[in-house]
């Protein structure tokens, strides 16, 4: 599916249909962003029914409030992950908190490791399905087929030279997921190094 | 990729946790996790070596820990990179200590080792390592620094040869910049995991969408008379969103009744959902929609002769390519009734028509019974539609015996049925009671000698008990009316008829 290559003109006519209050809109809606949604709630808080639940609040949300995503900002798609980020830490912090008050030990240094870990992993995930899919095929190929880069390089058709381009880059994406930066802030800022 | 940024503010990344743990692989008490242990110590040697700045020709510096667990292993598994803190700037690589070159270590050795933890920020391994070592570690070539900048991302997979491997960690030692990227990769190649299998319960899609109409009501709702091919395309499409490109070209014989045999036809999992978008097609066509035909002319207006154009139009056999144009149109159909309503011509399908709610109905039966022929042959469990929605397809089949009993009748397939009392069109005439239970059932008294007499349970005449899921497979030529497993009791020629008639609702 094109999904990743749908042009903003999509996103734009979904906001429209949506603020119109059409019903077949949401529906397309879920279909296109639910596995993305749930995907990202279940790896933040590793629970089925709690990613249930934050499916539920992000299309309720989006379908409640149709008007707070702006096209100009950048693709539907990065704000309903976004949005499901915000959720699903909020829910683990929530959680863990009060996980931490019932049982009178552990400390909040353990529970923001945990929140920050998961947002880390959450990111990381987003990241991989949302890179250039030359790369993420550069990816798979090298770290869960276990192909050295030449074999990658031969899989893809692609040189040598562009196989270990592809494999650097990708793993430059992905290490963004560290990164805790507000948008706009130097890079590197807060990073792991 | 500004994507990615997180929205929440927190502070400075601070290695990974789980370094106490670490050791823990030694504890697992089989031999492979001992393995693990030991290379973790190995890789403790390594990077003592590497602050010496011996590189052992790169053979120390190639047994280390900090990469990936491998494809198997839980996905917030320990295999981190080293703790940034401690350990010298050149980070390990996840090569095996069996790329190395260096001996393996006795299985004695593994036993002293295997209960020594504390090994702190070296994570597991999860590498079961290539039996087969090169012979002695190679000589590092000497490899220019833009060639050996673009080999960071190859050596922190671990996806170089050992000669290059050997040349990177040499260049790390005395190369600041690219040992700070080397370490950055190397912590990023711990963020991959394998996808999670999402098998998002199809029933959350219901409870999401209802969950947001109650809290806004839609000014443009979806009628529920489109409810079920809504859910069942919505069903479809998750199944295909989980199988594989190969999975696409398995092959799927579909069957149905005809002439009351059963007949079947030799496709694949991409034919059938071409057959569902050609036969959709008549819905769209009737919508005032796009053929997906296109410029493909079928023999005749009917599903089968429209599948069978489609099919013979394609150069090459149909791909997971053919999922794109069959979902979008459904999509189509399902926005398109919210705005037109009911108030649509009926739909045809070249030898009968149905109202646009019935022709509906019937597309996600289709829908749900391929799916099934889908699921079989990709071996992948499917469910039955919602109660509700199954219930709506038992009465579509219900609704429209009277009328083939007559049509076969008409042709000669039917005997006229002994007492055969013709009425007045909207009187109560002779009556079988089709009794389905389970979910979706409910009971129909079908008029057996006119379309036009009334059903009347005091004109009973016979009695058929059938699972719901049953009938729907008998309406669809997935069992044959003899073997159906059906409670019979009454006129057994009348039973016949309708069971038969049942059959004959299936069509390619």
């Amino acid at each position: 599916m094109a999904k990743r290559d749908a042009p903003p003109r999509w996103d734009r006519k979904m906001q429209q249909r949506l603020a119109r209050g059409e019903a077949a809109a949401l529906g397309e809606l879920y279909d296109r962003f639910a596995s993305l949604v749930h995907g990202l709630a279940h790896r933040v808080l590793g629970d089925e029914r709690a990613a249930d639940g934050i499916t539920r609040d992000v299309f309720a949300h989006v379908w409640e409030h149709p008007d707070a995503y702006d096209p100009k900002q950048g693709p539907l798609r990065t704000w309903v992950a976004t949005l499901t980020h915000r959720l699903a830490v909020q829910r683990l912090r929530a959680t863990e908190t009060a996980a931490l008050a019932r049982a009178g030990h552990g400390s909040t240094e353990e529970l923001e490791r945990k929140v920050r870990h998961a947002s880390v992993a959450a990111r990381a995930d987003y990241i991989v399905q949302s890179m250039p899919v030359p790369l993420r095929a550069a990816l798979e190929l090298a770290y869960f087929q276990r192909r050295d880069y030449r074999q990658t390089a031969a899989d893809l058709g692609v040189t040598e030279d562009e196989a270990r381009r592809r494999l650097r880059l990708g793993l430059q994406l992905l290490s963004t997921a560290h990164d805790t930066a507000a948008p706009g802030a130097p890079p590197g800022y807060g990073g792991a190094v | 990729m500004s994507d990615a940024h997180p929205y929440e503010a927190y502070g400075e990344h601070e290695g990974f946790d789980g370094g106490e743990d670490a050791g823990g692989a030694g504890d697992a008490g089989d031999d492979k996790g001992r393995q693990e242990s030991y290379e973790s110590r190995e890789a403790g040697d390594a990077a003592a070596g590497a602050e010496g700045g011996d590189h052992g020709g790169g053979a120390d510096g190639s047994a280390g820990p900090g990469g990936p667990g491998g494809p198997g292993s839980p996905p917030n598994g320990t295999g981190k990179g080293p703790d940034p803190a401690r350990k010298p700037r050149i980070p390990m690589p996840r090569s095996s200590v069996e790329d190395s070159g260096r001996p393996l270590p006795s299985l004695h050795e593994l036993g002293d080792l295997g209960g020594l933890g504390g090994l702190g920020g070296l994570g597991d391994l999860g590498d079961p390592g290539n039996p087969a070592a090169p012979p002695l570690p190679p000589l590092p070539p000497d490899l220019p620094h833009h060639v050996l900048k673009s080999l960071l991302g190859a050596w922190a997979l671990a996806a170089c040869a050992p000669e290059e491997t050997a040349a990177v960690e040499e260049h790390l030692g005395s190369c600041g910049p690219c040992a700070d990227e080397a370490l950055r990769l190397r912590e990023a190649v711990g963020l991959l995991h394998p996808p999670e299998s999402l098998d998002l319960d199809p029933a959350l899609r219901t409870r999401v969408l209802d969950g947001c109409l109650d809290r806004r009501p839609p000014r443009i709702p979806v009628p529920g008379w489109a409810d079920p091919y809504d859910a069942e395309t919505a069903r479809l499409d998750a199944l295909l969103q989980d199988i594989g490109d190969s999975e696409w070209h398995a092959p799927v014989r579909l069957r149905w009744f005809e002439a009351d045999r059963p007949t079947s036809r030799r496709t694949t999992v991409a034919g059938v959902i071409a057959h569902l978008l050609s036969v959709d097609g008549l819905v769209a066509v009737a919508l005032g929609l796009d053929d997906p035909l296109g410029e493909v002319t079928a023999d005749a207006p009917t599903p089968s002769a429209r599948t069978e154009a489609y099919w013979g139009a394609s150069q090459r056999p149909y791909n997971r390519a053919v999922r794109r144009p069959w979902r979008e149109q459904s999509h189509d159909l399902v926005r398109t009734v919210s705005f037109t309503g009911s108030r649509t011509s009926p739909v045809s399908y070249g030898d009968f028509e149905l109202s646009l709610q019935d022709a509906l109905l019937d597309r996600a039966f289709e829908c749900w019974v391929h799916a099934e022929d889908i699921a079989e042959a990709v071996d992948y469990p499917y469910e039955p539609p919602s109660p509700r929605h199954l219930h709506g397809m038992i009465d579509l089949g219900a609704r429209m015996l009277p009328t083939v009993l007559a049509a076969r009748r008409q042709a000669g397939r039917a005997a006229p049925g002994k007492g055969r009392h013709l009425v007045p069109a909207g009187e109560p005439g002779r009556s079988l009671r089709l009794e389905i239970e389970g979910s979706g059932g409910g009971e129909w008294m079908v008029p057996l000698d006119s379309p036009a007499a009334k059903g009347s349970a005091e004109h009973e005449v016979a009695h058929v008990a059938l699972d719901g899921v049953e009938f729907c497979r008998l309406a669809a030529g997935h069992v044959s009316p003899e073997e159906a497993a059906a409670g019979q009791d009454g006129d057994r020629e009348a039973i016949r008829a309708v069971l038969f008639a049942a059959a004959s609702l299936s069509r390619m």
